[in-house]
This record gives structure tokens, C-alpha cells and sequence, in this order.
């Protein structure tokens, strides 16, 4: 991409900013509405970032944005039933239920549910009309406007979003689950944004799940920010299934207080460009924090995670597992970044980033990095590239499973190690049941589609 | 113990950098700054013909059109390159035929430097080349290694004597353009050595270049280019020292190492560069790209490294693996005391089918420091089963220092197996208790277990080295228990 | 059962076997014995088809079919098992799924519908109780976190599950405390029938006073250089390999 693109690209956004700000601030809320103004700046300033960019070495975003996208400044009306087209595959999965289509909360009925137990499940712009002072303390207080050109787009453009508040010392036994679907009839880019407040002692499970339900380009450009207060625990599953004309721009912040524990866990398992950062940082003595991640990948898909743990206080643990097998002439990467800052003494944190390369043509970049300024820490990284296990094949041959089979379930143990993280049984179980067809080649269309699009 | 750490603290912290002496000698210089009419004078100092006068221009003219870069976990000032010196020789007669015609002083010196350039004095089967400043000072052994058609002299004289070999092999490994430091090294270049082993040759003994920076205000620029033909093997040793002085000095060497079929070339360096005081003022900003190439089938390069001094090190000496079955490996320790910064580490191109390579790397971090490991490991689509395996180990003794990596692993080729792992630590305090039981004081149980840490690497040099290296490593760590 | 002529193969152009006969009928056990670096696991190999080994001379067949022509797989699913001297650790897939993936291939191969969850599961639990495995083994990946012991009675386990004609022990007796030994033995000997047929290679007598051979066999050098019945391993015990060593 030539210099001159990469500007104009920026101009549009801008101009679409300036051209729009009316609707923009109309559809949404005066407290994300307040933000913009700032992250336009810093977008004017940073742009989409290049390959020169350190962070995007392995990702060429801006090839992304040469293609013409709409962009809805309010949410479409619908003419059919969302049940219709799309149902959760999980089928013992009891769970709270949110919908974002393209972007904006669906009304389930209402726009905002609060619980027995004082849980909230609802839009962002509800939200925020009827909590000001948790939107005012924790509303843009991680996202990096400032660094990141596509996070401080983000910040510009994002009108809605799912808010989900659990309080002090609740305990949300249900699973919290939010579909994010993208239906358009034309090229679609779609920026939202998310925020997740746990507060003291509370606990909960949230599983995303992104689907692509029609045969139409998508760039989903998407902040989430996660609090994690003193002594609470949440696990965060991020399930991205869309089609090979999609891409998914990710950008999640969480930040834990003292005693927390979050285990976040990426599955990557079908789409067609790829680029999550995860940044995770350790605020409170004794948080702990677990990273996994899979990614699944053939035909010239790609996937690039980047993450970056930051220890910023003493006696925390951080482990972190990314896995992935490429095939055909996919590509992929992998960039974790851990920081451990002056006298964040007693840290452990163990990363580890394993893949497969199954063709001549598929490709991996790998880079793990510790940055260390304590000395009393347990640190460790460890990054492979490698090809199935001919011991461990030869047993299976020798046991009488035939090749194909038994590279199959080598492959799939090889992912299990990621899956098995998942606390809930029957989500793992589906999984594990989505990863087995992935790699047989089953879910190579959107799974969830009835519309067979691709 | 914290008192008693303080205390050793306080009694070694003034331990002196021992090679930190100035020699009075009356030197030739030329004025400071860097233009087309620098090169030139370079070029005509040493008699360099026109076709070389051509390389160097050409690589200013690129140079001019480069900017220093600026990825390396390093924080650098702002260097003038106006402000630099790029010749100064030791005033002698331009040609030695004996060891009679060096100057005293510099043969007292290179004495000093524990490198007597009598051979009768020398260490057996050692055979030094003696740079100071821009010049080479002297050869020792040249005649009996020319007995077995081995080429062994100064880059200077390289350039007159074997033009053929130098036009062919001269920026074959390391182009011109490569970077920042190359163009500048290219451009004004004032010596270093050149090494030819011939077909067959056992090199019978270890070569070595001593590199000295006694001139004030001056940059290093040195070159050096060892050619293993066919089943040939060489060890080479590299070591240097600078005066104390409180201004910052630039060195900017390259070095290129071609090994052809069934050949081995070993590098060891030991560098002790003057690392600045223990405020951070002065020393040696020493930028340097090594590169070797395994042309032929069945080669081997092996680079072993000791990096103990220098103000801020850059430096990835590394193997490009083009022949099939050609293996690589990378084996440093790199300490960092006081405001010490190092990025350091090895790149391992596989090309050829079968290559295989390894990378074991040491930091130690001491002080205010902070010392980063930076590797590349990349497989290209036709190098079916590349093997390399990486290992790179931190640790960190102090809470005020820093130890970081920073390793890039990219594989196009599905037979490939890669692999690295890193882990961070300290020195334990039971480790250190156990010794003191024993009757060894801290500090010595601190050397012991340094020594330790980095013995695979250590037994990776060359004897003579490998125990001066040892020292070297516990006179740089003096004071930094903790 | 099983014919080897004249076998001869090498590893990494080293020949490792030199020409070896041997037959193996229904009912019988057979015990290969030879010091370390004799071809003992070697031979082991070509049998069960690992690709590392190439043969360059001679046939093996197993029931009138050329099994050097078979894949592992088929070979297995024709009824050869190996118990690995050591077998492999595969994390994250558990036995179950391992064992049932075996299982329904070896009765495809015999064209039987795959068993149903609760019949193959039945299975397991009766196989378990007669080679006295620990139940918990069977919930766990693959051979990973295994002891040595626990190793080798997964192997015994999988061989009762597969029910192969002949099954072949690669140094089942290695690592073995007096009590583990026992529980494979016993559960080689439980499996014993009429149809089918051991080889059982190993290192010391120790484990032929459990699995009594019907012929003893002394691999050196990659030939057989003595045959005979279960007293042959008594007089290489008494006299130890060197015996044979010295051409005898």
C-alpha cells in the first residue's frame, strides 16, 4: 500500500467523522459522545498503522481499508426475526442472552435488563443514560487513544455496544453471552464498543461469539474494556466464526485489582483476516491472570494475536498458552509482549506459544518478548514451529488409526490443550465438538448460517 | 547480608577499568567531520587504488541518504557524525619489515595489553594482528603461515597485495547498504585484518586481531574478512580495549566471514570495550555487524562471544545457512554493570535443505543496566528440515537493571522444527548461603555461580580465552551483588 | 502365522539386521533375546512398519499376506500389536477417544459396524478389569504423566482392548517393579489363546518366568545365532551374553 493510500484513507475517516458527527452523536450517548472529539485528533495524528509500525510487523491493516465500506450511523430497521436466521448451536447452554447486530444492541425485549441480583445486562448508550458515574470513572479509561490509530477510530466512531455490570459480591451463576452478528446487503464497517465491570468479590462467565451471516465484506473495528475489581473472577471466551470476507479488528483492555482472577481465552477458529490485541494489566497484588488463545486457519486466511501482559505490581502470576495450526496458504502470527516494571518483585509469568505448519505455503511469525526490571521474579517464554509428532503418529498407526485419523487427533489434542481451559463443561464440550469439525473440514462456511454464503 | 552487600558494593565500585591507560604517542590525524574529501584523504593515506576509492564513495553517498535506526531496546544520545575524527594513525614508518622499525612505545603498549608482538614472546600458536586507532601495527607469524599458502595481513595491505580475493569477497556477506553502520563502515574503513585459508588447510594456529582505541575524539572503523575455502578450518580471535575518557567513542566494525564446502570457520570475541564509568560517563559506542555465510555444503560457522564492555553494544553477529547440511550456532555471554545498555543477539537464515543452527545466549544484568537478547530465526520456503533451537537465558542481579527478549521466529517451511525458550532469574539467596557455609565469601560465591551460568559458553573459546574471559567476567560484575 | 526369511535392514545406511528366519505359528511364545544394540527393537520395527528402518533384503509375511508392503496401520488392523518399549505421551487426547478411534478402525477393517458408546464403554470397563488396570488411567491423555510402570500396563491394556493375533513385547519387562511385572504378565497370560501367538523380546530371564516362551531365540550381531527351547534362557542367564560373544 503506497503512502499516498494510507493518507487518504485517514482523510476519509476523517471527513466521515466531520461529515457526520451529528448523526454519530445523535445515535449514541453525550458521555461516549464526549470522547470523540479527542480520539479524532489522536486518529488524525496516528492514522492506520503500517507495517512499519512494530506492533502490526505481521499484519498489513491497511490493506483492509482499500476496499469501500457503508457505515451506519444508526441501526438498520429490520425486516425479519433474528431467531429466524440464527440460532445458538450451544444446545445445553442456559445463558443470559445479548444480541448486537452490525454494531448496535437489539432490543431482547428491552435494551437494558437488570437482574435479581443486580446484574446488567444491556446497550451502552442505556447504559450510560442510567449509570453516568460508572460510564464517567470507567467508560475510555484503558483503551490507548493515544498509541493506536485503529483503537482511537474506534473511540471516534462507536455509538453502541453491550454493557455488562455485575456487583458487589454477585455471584452470576448463568453464562452471559453475546452474539455479535454482521447482516448487511453491502460492504460494512461496523466499530462498537464494549465494557464489562466486575465489582468486588463478584463473578461471572461472558462468552462472545461473532458470527457473519451474509456473503458481504465486514470490518468489525472493536474496543472492550474489562475491570476486574478486588477478589472477583470472570472468564471471558471470545469465539470469532465469521466467513473468509470478514475482518476482525480487536482491541481488548482489562485491568485487575488486588486478589482478581481472569481468564481470558481467544478461539479463533474461522475468518478471513484476523487481528486481535489483548492487553492485560496486573494493578493489584495477587491478581491473577490467564491468557489462552487458539487459532485455526487454512485457504489464506490470517490471524495475528497480539498480547501484552504488564505486571505493574509485585506478587502476581500471569500463564499464557496460544496455539495454532495453519494449513494451506494461511498465514499467522504471533506477538506477546510481558512486562514486568521495577519492583514487581515475586512475578511469575510463563507464556508459551506453539504451532503446526501443515503445507509447503502456510506461514508463521512468532515473537514472544520479556521486558524485565525486577530481579526476584519466575519468568519464562517459550515459542515452537514444528510439524505433527511422527512418534506419537506412529503409535496411533501402530494402534491400527489409519494416517489421516490419527494426524486428526493429534491435532485435535493439540488444541484440546487451549479448549480444555474453558470452565463451563457443556461450552468446552461444544468446542471441543467445533474444533473436531473445523479440522475435519466441516465448518469451512459460517457455521451457525443456514444461508451458505461462502 | 543487605549490609554486607553494601559493603562489598562500596569497596569494588572503584575497582578501575585496567586497560584505561593513555599512550603518549604522537599521532596523525586528520580534522574532525565527515565529507566526499575525507573519504578521499582515507583513501589516499592508505594508498588504496581507485577502484576502492570508488566502494567507499559510493557507500557515503548511500550513507548520507540513511537514518540511524532506532528499533533496538536502546537508548542512544544523539551522535554528530561531524563531530568524530575519522583517521588517526600512530606516527611510525608506513611499512614494517621488521619487529625492530614499531615504535617502543606502541610495542610497550600492545605489551601492557598483556599482546607482546615478539613472536619468540608470544603465546605459542597465536598469531596476532595489532590494530591501533585506524592502523594496522603489526603482524606476527605472517611468513610461517604463508609456508602453507595461508593469508594473514592487514585490510590495508590486503586491498594492495590480493586485490582479486578482496574484490570478490568484500561486501558479499555484508552489503554496503546493508545499514546505517555498514554504509558508514564501508565509507571510511581505515583498517582491520584479512584472513585466506586455501583449499585443504588446517589453519595450524589461532588467528587473532587485537583491536586498541587510543586517539581521543576518534571513531573505529575496522574490517575484517576471513575466506575458508573448501575443507578448510580456521579459529579466529578477536579482542579489544579503549582508554578512560569521559567523552562517548563510536566503533563501527564489520566483519564477513565466507566459508565454503566442508569448511569451518570459529569466531570467538572477547570484548571489553571501555564500558563509561559507573555514572555512565564516557565509553565506547560500539555498533558492529558480523556476518558470516555458509556457501558450501556441509559448512559450519560458529560464533562465540564474551561481551563485557562497551557503553551501549549493538551487535548480531550471524550465519546465513545457504549450503545444504550447513550448521550455525551462536554462543554469548553478555554482562552489563552501571548504565551499560546492550541489544545483542544472532540471526540464523536457513536457505539450504538440512541446516541446522543453535543459539545459546547468557545475559547477566547488573547495576542501573539493562541488556537485551534480539535473535531472528527465519526458515525459508526451501530449507526442508531446518532445525534450530535457541536458548536464552537472563540474569538479573540487582532490582534496578533490566534483562529483556526479544526473539523473531519465522518459518515458511512446514518441515521445520523451531524452537526457543527463555527464562529470567536471579541468584538464589540459598545458592549464596550454601556457599558462605562452605567458607567462600559472597562475592566469590557470586563469581563461582556466574562462572556457572556461563560456562557453556565459556568452554566454547579457545583456552588462552577462555580464562582471561572468566576474569573478565568477575572484574565486570565486581560490586554488583545483590 | 508369521514367516521372516533371510530379513536384512538398515537404519541411516547402518545394516542393523543381517539376515533373519524365523516362524511363528499359532499358540506358541516366542522369547528374542541379545545384549543391547543386537537388532532386538529393530526387528520390532520392521515388523510394526516404522519408515526409519529399510529393508534391503529378504520377506516377512503374516498369515500368507507380505507385511512389508503394509502400512502400520493395516498391519495392526490385521492383527500385529507392538507394546513399545516406550510408548508415547500424545497430550490432550485422552484414552477414551484413543481407544475407541482404534477400535472402531480395526472393525471397519473387518467390516462390523463401529460400537455404540455404551457397548465400547462396556468394553473398556471389562478389559480394565481383566489386565487390572487403575481406572483412572483411562480418563487421562494418553500415556502423559504416566509412571513407567503405569506405561506398560497401558500398552497390556490397549492389547487386551485390540485383540490382536500376535502381539509383540518390546521390552515389557524394563522399569518394572516385582509387582507391575506380575500384573503384565498376567494379563499377557489371560490374553494366551490357541489362535494366537508372543514374541516377547527382552534383556533378562526375569520376565520368561512369568510368560513361559515355548522357543528361545539369541539375536547377536542382526542374526539369530541359537535356537532353542525355554532352558536356553537359564544357560544365558548362568553364563551371560559374553558367552555368546565368544562364539559360541
Amino acid at each position: 500500500m503506497s503512502k499516498t493510500a494510507t493518507l487518504n484513507i485517514k482523510d476519509e475517516m476523517v471527513n466521515l467523522y466531520l461529515n457526520n458527527l451529528d448523526l454519530i452523536s445523535e445515535g449514541s450517548s453525550s458521555l461516549m459522545n464526549h470522547h470523540r472529539e479527542e480520539a479524532i485528533q489522536n486518529f488524525r495524528i496516528l492514522g492506520i498503522p503500517t507495517l512499519k509500525n512494530e506492533k502490526y510487523k505481521y499484519s498489513k491493516i491497511e490493506s483492509v481499508f482499500s476496499n469501500e465500506y457503508e457505515k451506519y450511523f444508526a441501526p438498520k430497521h429490520i425486516t425479519f426475526k433474528v431467531d429466524d436466521i440464527f440460532r445458538c448451536d450451544i444446545p445445553e447452554l442456559d445463558t443470559h442472552l445479548a444480541l448486537v447486530l452490525n454494531g448496535f444492541y437489539m432490543p431482547n425485549p428491552n435494551r437494558l435488563q437488570v437482574m435479581e441480583n443486580g446484574v446488567v445486562i444491556g446497550s451502552m448508550i442505556d447504559a450510560a443514560a442510567k449509570y453516568p458515574h460508572l460510564f464517567e470513572k470507567y467508560y475510555n479509561a484503558q483503551a490507548e487513544n493515544g498509541s493506536d490509530g485503529l483503537v482511537a477510530l474506534n473511540t471516534a466512531f462507536a455509538q453502541d455496544g453491550v454493557f455488562i455490570y455485575v456487583p458487589k459480591g454477585a455471584v452470576c451463576t448463568k453464562p452471559i453471552q453475546v452474539i455479535n452478528l454482521l447482516m448487511a446487503e453491502e460492504n460494512l464497517l461496523v466499530q462498537y464498543r464494549n465494557l464489562i465491570i466486575m465489582e468486588e468479590s463478584s463473578q461471572a462467565n461472558v462468552l462472545i461469539c461473532d458470527h457473519s451471516l451474509s456473503p458481504k465484506r465486514f470490518v468489525s473495528n472493536v474496543v472492550t474494556e474489562i475491570i476486574v475489581e478486588a477478589n472477583a473472577q470472570l472468564e471471558f471466551v471470545k469465539m470469532q466464526n465469521e466467513h473468509n470476507d470478514s475482518t476482525q479488528l480487536t482491541h481488548t483492555y482489562t485491568k485487575q485489582e488486588r486478589d482478581s482472577k481472569l481468564i481470558t481465552n481467544v478461539l479463533s477458529l474461522h475468518g478471513g483476516f484476523i487481528r486481535n490485541n489483548l492487553y492485560m494489566q496486573l494493578a493489584g497484588e495477587g491478581a491473577d491472570a490467564h491468557a489462552y488463545g487458539l487459532y485455526l486457519t487454512d485457504r489464506t486466511q490470517h490471524t495475528d494475536n497480539y498480547t501484552f501482559i504488564d505486571h505493574a505490581v509485585p506478587n502476581c502470576t500471569s500463564n499464557e498458552l496460544y496455539k495454532g495450526i495453519l494449513d494451506e496458504q494461511a498465514t499467522g502470527a504471533f506477538n506477546g509482549r510481558i512486562l514486568v516494571r521495577r519492583d514487581a518483585q515475586k512475578t511469575q509469568a510463563y507464556q508459551s506459544n506453539n504451532n503446526l505448519l501443515l503445507t509447503p505455503d502456510a506461514k508463521i511469525r512468532t515473537k514472544p518478548q520479556l521486558e524485565i526490571y525486577a530481579d526476584d521474579v519466575k519468568c519464562s517464554h517459550g515459542a515452537t514451529v514444528g510439524q505433527i509428532d511422527y512418534e506419537a503418529l506412529f503409535y496411533m498407526r501402530a494402534r491400527g488409526i489409519g494416517e489421516r485419523e490419527a494426524k486428526l487427533l493429534l491435532m485435535f489434542g493439540f488444541t484440546h490443550e487451549v479448549v480444555k481451559q474453558i470452565s463451563i463443561e457443556s461450552l468446552r464440550e461444544r468446542i471441543d465438538d467445533m474444533v473436531n469439525k473445523r479440522l475435519r473440514g466441516e465448518l469451512s462456511r459460517c457455521h451457525s448460517c443456514p444461508m451458505n454464503c461462502c | 547480608m543487605a549490609n554486607e552487600q553494601d559493603k562489598i558494593l562500596d569497596e569494588v565500585t572503584g575497582s578501575e577499568y585496567k586497560y584505561g591507560f593513555v599512550t603518549e604517542i604522537e599521532t596523525e590525524t586528520i580534522p574532525k567531520g565527515l565529507n566526499e574529501d575525507v573519504v578521499r584523504i582515507i583513501s589516499e593515506k592508505k594508498g588504496e587504488p581507485e577502484w576502492m576509492l570508488e566502494f567507499r564513495l559510493k557507500a557515503f553517498r548511500h550513507w548520507q541518504t540513511m537514518e540511524m535506526p532506532d528499533w533496538a531496546h536502546l537508548n542512544i544520545p544523539i551522535i554528530d557524525y561531524q563531530g568524530i575524527i575519522y583517521y588517526a594513525a600512530p606516527k611510525q614508518k608506513p611499512s614494517l619489515n621488521s619487529l625492530d622499525e614499531v615504535d617502543p612505545i606502541l610495542k610497550e603498549t600492545f605489551d601492557k595489553l598483556g599482546i607482546p608482538l615478539e613472536e619468540q614472546k608470544m603465546l605459542t600458536g597465536v598469531a596476532v594482528d595489532a590494530v591501533m586507532d585506524s592502523t594496522s601495527v603489526k603482524t606476527t607469524f605472517r611468513e610461517t603461515l604463508a609456508e602453507q599458502g595461508i593469508i594473514f595481513c592487514s585490510m590495508s595491505e590486503a586491498i594492495r597485495e590480493h586485490p582479486d580475493l578482496i574484490k570478490k569477497y568484500l561486501a558479499s556477506v555484508v552489503p554496503v547498504t546493508d545499514n546505517f553502520f555498514t554504509a558508514l563502515n564501508s565509507a571510511v574503513f581505515s583498517d582491520g585484518s584479512f584472513c585466506y585459508i586455501p583449499k585443504g588447510v588446517r589453519c595450524p594456529m589461532e588467528l587473532s586481531t587485537y583491536f586498541r582505541i587510543n586517539a581521543s575524539n576518534t571513531g573505529q572503523f575496522e574490517r575484517t574478512l576471513i575466506v575458508a575455502d573448501d575443507e578448510s578450518y580456521v579459529s579466529y580471535l578477536e579482542g579489544c580495549t579503549a582508554p578512560m575518557r569521559d567523552e562517548n567513542q563510536l566503533h563501527a566494525a564489520v566483519v564477513e566471514i565466507v566459508v565454503h564446502d566442508n569448511a569451518e570457520v570459529k569466531y570467538s570475541t572477547v570484548q571489553n570495550w571501555y564500558p563509561g564509568d559507573k555514572d555512565g560517563k564516557g565509553g565506547i559506542y560500539n555498533f558492529v555487524t558480523k556476518r558470516g555465510i555458509c556457501k558450501g555444503k556441509n559448512s559450519k560457522i560458529s560464533w562465540t562471544q564474551v561481551e563485557t564492555g562497551s557503553a551501549i553494544t549493538w551487535k548480531y553477529p550471524s550465519c546465513i545457512l545457504l549450503g545444504d547440511n550447513s550448521y550455525g550456532e551462536f554462543y554469548s555471554v553478555a554482562v552489563t554493570n552501571n548504565h551499560q545498555q546492550a541489544d545483542t543477539g544472532s540471526k540464523m537464515i536457513h536457505i539450504g535443505k538440512n541446516s541446522r543452527s543453535r543459539i545459546v545466549s547468557k545475559g547477566i544484568s547488573a547495576g542501573v543496566s539493562n541488556n537485551s537478547y534480539r535473535g531472528l530465526v527465519k526458515v525459508l520456503k526451501g530449507a526442508d528440515n531446518a532445525r534450530n533451537f535457541s536458548q536464552c537465558d537472563s540474569l538479573l542481579l540487582g532490582d534496578k537493571c533490566g534483562a529483556h527478549t526479544f526473539p523473531y521466529l519465522e518459518v515458511d517451511n512446514p518441515s521445520a522444527i523451531v524452537e526457543h525458550e527463555a527464562t529470567t532469574s536471579k541468584i538464589g539467596e540459598d545458592q549464596i548461603f550454601y556457599c558462605n557455609q562452605r567458607g567462600l565469601s559472597t562475592e566469590d560465591a557470586v563469581g563461582l555461580i556466574i562462572n556457572g551460568y556461563a560456562k557453556e559458553v565459556l568452554n566454547k573459546l579457545p583456552m588462552e580465552f577462555a580464562v582471561e574471559a572468566q576474569k573478565l567476567l568477575q572484574i565486570s560484575l565486581e560490586g554488583s551483588v545483590g | 502365522m508369521l514367516v521372516i526369511k533371510d530379513l536384512h535392514a538398515k537404519i541411516n545406511d547402518k545394516e542393523i539386521l543381517k539376515g533373519i528366519n524365523l516362524e511363528v505359528k499359532p499358540g506358541e511364545v516366542h522369547a528374542i533375546m541379545g545384549p543391547n544394540g543386537s537388532g532386538k527393537s529393530t526387528l520390532a520395527s520392521v515388523l510394526t512398519g516404522r519408515e526409519l528402518v529399510e529393508v534391503t533384503h529378504g520377506s516377512v509375511t503374516f498369515n500368507g499376506k507380505n507385511v512389508l508392503e503394509m502400512p502400520a496401520e493395516i498391519r495392526s488392523r490385521e492383527g500385529i500389536f507392538l507394546s513399545f518399549q516406550y510408548p508415547v505421551e500424545i497430550p490432550g487426547v485422552s484414552m477414551v477417544n484413543f481407544m475407541k478411534a482404534a477400535v472402531n478402525e480395526h472393525r471397519k477393517y473387518r467390516n462390523l459396524e463401529p460400537l455404540s458408546a455404551s457397548d465400547f464403554l462396556k468394553l473398556l470397563r471389562e478389559r480394565k478389569e481383566l489386565v487390572e488396570i487403575d481406572s483412572a488411567l483411562t480418563n487421562r491423555s494418553v500415556n502423559e504423566g504416566f509412571s513407567g510402570g503405569e506405561k506398560k500396563k497401558n500398552e497390556i491394556f490397549q492389547m487386551a482392548m485390540l485383540e490382536p493375533k500376535l502381539s509383540i513385547l518390546d521390552e515389557t519387562d524394563s522399569g518394572l517393579d516385582i509387582d507391575a511385572l506380575r500384573v503384565v504378565a498376567n494379563g499377557v497370560n489371560k490374553l494366551k489363546t490357541a489362535e494366537n501367538a508372543t514374541i516377547v523380546i527382552t534383556h533378562y530371564q526375569r520376565l520368561l518366568d512369568y510368560i513361559v516362551p515355548d522357543f528361545v531365540h539369541i539375536l547377536y550381531n542382526g542374526r539369530i545365532v541359537k535356537s532353542a527351547g525355554k532352558e536356553l534362557a537359564l544357560e544365558l542367564e548362568e553364563k551371560g551374553y559374553d558367552w555368546i560373544k565368544n562364539g559360541n
